[in-house]
């Protein structure tokens, strides 16, 4: 562990429902100024985790530190939240229903006004003011309801699928913003699916698999410790094949426009220069290079261990 | 506590701004005067919506040859028999033929269609009367005598008090007592359904997730049911101030020709010791006049507030806890019952029984009762409660506010984030106690 204070730290959470434990004995540290990605599939737990850093339930056992003082309600001011399940008062102005959650969180009506426009320039949505969100469709309504989770300037923000509903133009305008919070200083939580996003964007994660955390970690840490001697190598020219003197196992091969793309997996303390010095003589190497495992790779193997 | 205020001020304003309740707020006075004035209307001039029933009489007897004839009742008397009236009833443009047998007994009413009660009663009433008349007479009667006016005699009904003795105002009382208990009851059910709706809105908009990341559920629940117990408080206020405004100024434009100078003359002449018979229209209305002012208006507009904000608060507390446990308005329905219930049966037993007898001890428990004592005391209290009833009646409703608000909060914290489940009297339990 580090010896800086982290942004969350996540000690021994137990959370129980009447006959169904949501989490049990997850710990989870979150650097200041990361984006963090917290995985898990549907059920593992993950919003019940959320709802604990947000302080709309109570953990049963375990503690939640942010930025060294225990979780109370001071720090909702400094949490944003946008949660999966999107919603809005639908009959309410645009505008009056921005300065609403924002003064919920804390802010003067003054001070509210004054960032919504901002945000609302920065988004050009200026003339939305005196809308109401059931005029609006839906891509309309999550960049609202995107500008209400940031709009207080929260230390910590709390993205759940933040993407989904997105067109790809929108996707990348929200993905921009998101950044930049990070890039002022803001640490991201982004719990998600989507394992593109996670390598893209996370710097660590935190995988929940029924109730327990089985993984955490950088998320470059993570793929290195899961090579598993695999490479990738193409070589021109008619197929080859080996004999039972090489250092490797063909796993896969396929023809490609000029020759043959073979998957392989090192034999027990060879190296590949060692599969180079084998291949040399034989084929003509294009390219050779080491398979590390995807994020989702490592997520799908993770989970079906465990199930 | 600066929260609470932000939901109140949302709820309230959100409310307030609807069209529906300008609507309702404006309309329903206007509403209200406008059936008012349509009855005293028909009440006033209703010979002229009658129709006018023509009846043909064959006297056989002779004592009743001198029917009077009414706006609505018109008597004719052809020539001729029985027989000949009969075979002639179809063809006639009378609608009824009255047939009065020498010895007056079996008198028939023959009608063209279904004969109307205030018909046949009437035309009852001027047989008897002569009959009566008649043997008064044969037995040497003076009939002046007996039919003197002033045979009539009338109650007036005296309270004793401690200041000494005042009008009881019973009929009035009885008036105001009712229209306190049905504004109670309507409203508790009006706004309360309304917090329920806007429970349910909240979660199935989904928007509840980001509220309570900002405050508590109890500080989301109590600053829903303030504010809308609110919209509720401003409603009545302006209902009341519109109908006084309308009752006002619909008392000026019809007193000012007739009835102003009426009871002006009267006034000076009561000054003045002169003991006359007063008109009989005027002293209905001033009558009606002193007994209002009998009726201790603060004390009685006091209570009112006092039930309706606690029924309010009490019953709206419920109504949230439902919508908590539902995903939409149709799934409501088994649990509205057994709140509904409750209201239904006192206003019913209210107004059939307490109201009538409004010191029997279905009436004191109804009233000390907190489910039930909004809608019940609000009947009793014209007929002036004991203090020591009324104090403990007050303090159980005060109890049972705050224990029934702590349960439905309890409920309301988890059912919330419940979706998509379906709720049972089971589940709310176990979420009751449910840990925070």
């Amino acid at each position: 562990m580090t010896e800086t204070i982290n942004m969350l730290s996540i000690r021994h959470i137990v959370k129980q429902y009447a006959q169904h434990r949501a989490l049990d004995d997850v710990s989870i540290e979150i650097s200041q100024g990361s984006i963090f990605g917290l995985l898990g599939p549907n059920g593992a737990g993950k919003t019940s985790l959320i709802r604990i850093i947000n302080q709309i339930t109570a953990p049963d056992k375990g503690e939640i530190i942010l930025k060294g003082e225990k979780l109370g309600p001071s720090h909702i001011s400094k949490i944003g939240y946008l949660p999966e399940e999107r919603g809005l008062y639908k009959k309410m102005e645009i505008g009056e229903q921005m300065l609403y959650l924002a003064q919920l969180k804390g802010l003067s009506r003054a001070d509210a006004a004054t960032r919504i426009k901002y945000w609302f320039q920065k988004m050009e949505i200026e003339s939305w003011w005196k809308k109401k969100v059931e005029d609006l469709s839906k891509g309309m309504q999550q960049k609202i309801q995107f500008i209400a989770t940031v709009v207080h300037e929260p230390e910590l923000i709390i993205l759940d699928e933040p993407f989904t509903g997105f067109d790809p133009v929108n996707a990348d305008l929200i993905r921009d913003e998101i950044l930049e919070l990070n890039r002022k200083g803001a640490t991201i939580i982004f719990s998600t699916h989507r394992m593109e996003t996670v390598e893209e964007l996370c710097d660590s994660i935190a995988l929940i698999h029924k109730s327990h955390k089985i993984l955490d970690g950088k998320v470059d840490a993570i793929r290195n410790s899961y090579r598993n001697n695999t490479y990738e190598i193409e070589y021109l020219g008619e197929k080859c094949g080996f004999d039972d003197s090489a250092p490797f196992v063909t796993t896969n091969e396929t023809a490609t426009n000029e020759g043959y793309m073979i998957t392989l997996k090192l034999t027990e303390g060879k190296s590949a220069n060692e599969v180079l010095s084998y291949l040399v003589p034989k084929v003509r190497v294009n390219m050779l290079r080491e398979v590390i495992p995807t994020m989702h790779e490592i997520f799908i193997e993770k989970v079906s261990q465990i199930s | 506590m600066n929260k609470i205020l932000l939901i109140i001020r949302r709820e309230y304003m959100t409310r307030v701004k609807k069209k529906s309740f300008i609507v309702m707020t404006f309309l329903v006075p206007f509403l209200f005067m406008a059936m008012y004035a349509v009855i005293f209307y028909v009440i006033l001039n209703k010979e002229e919506f009658a129709e006018v029933e023509k009846i043909a009489v064959i006297d056989d007897s002779g004592s009743f040859r001198s029917l009077k004839s009414s706006t609505s009742i018109q008597y004719n008397y052809p020539a001729g028999t029985v027989e000949e009236a009969r075979a002639h009833f179809k063809k006639s443009d009378n609608n009824y033929l009255l047939i009065i047998p020498s010895d007056k007994r079996n008198i028939l009413l023959l009608s063209q269609k279904k004969p109307g009660i205030s018909t046949v009663a009437s035309i009852e009433r001027q047989l008897s009367r002569i009959n009566r008349t008649e043997k008064l007479l044969a037995a040497g009667i003076d009939t002046a005598i007996v039919n003197s006016k002033s045979n009539d005699l009338s109650i007036t009904a005296r309270q004793l008090t401690e200041e000494g003795e005042k009008d009881a105002g019973a009929w009035v009382a009885f008036g105001v007592a009712m229209l306190f208990s049905i504004m109670i009851y309507m409203s508790l059910l009006i706004y309360g359904v309304q917090v329920m709706r806007g429970v349910i809105e909240e979660k199935t908009n989904r928007i509840i997730e980001v509220v309570i990341s900002s405050v508590k559920p109890f500080q989301l629940m109590l600053g829903k049911i303030i504010g809308v117990g609110m919209v509720g408080l401003t409603q009545f206020l302006l209902w009341i101030a519109l109908s006084a405004i309308s009752v006002t100024a619909a008392g000026l434009i019809l007193l000012k020709d007739t009835d102003v100078s009426k009871i002006k003359t009267e006034q000076i002449k009561n000054t003045a010791g002169v003991q006359a018979a007063p008109a009989a229209g005027s002293t209905v209305g001033t009558d009606f006049l002193e007994s209002l002012n009998t009726i201790p208006w603060t004390y009685t507009i006091s209570v009112f507030i006092f039930y309706f904000l606690f029924g309010f608060l009490l019953y709206s507390s419920i109504f949230a806890a439902v919508g908590s446990a539902v995903d939409s308005e149709t799934d409501t329905q088994q649990f509205m019952l057994p709140i509904i219930m409750p209201l239904i049966f006192t206003s019913i037993i209210s107004i059939n029984v307490v109201i009538s007898n409004p010191g029997s001890p279905l009436a004191f428990w109804l009233s000390i009762i907190p489910f039930t004592s909004p809608i019940a005391m609000m009947v009793r209290i014209p007929f002036d409660v004991p203090a020591w009833q009324l104090a403990l009646s007050m303090s159980l409703m005060i109890g049972g506010f705050l224990v029934i608000t702590w349960i439905a909060a309890r409920i309301y914290r988890v059912g919330i984030l419940m979706y998509g489940k379906k709720a049972t009297y089971k589940e709310l339990v176990k979420w009751f106690f449910y840990k925070e």
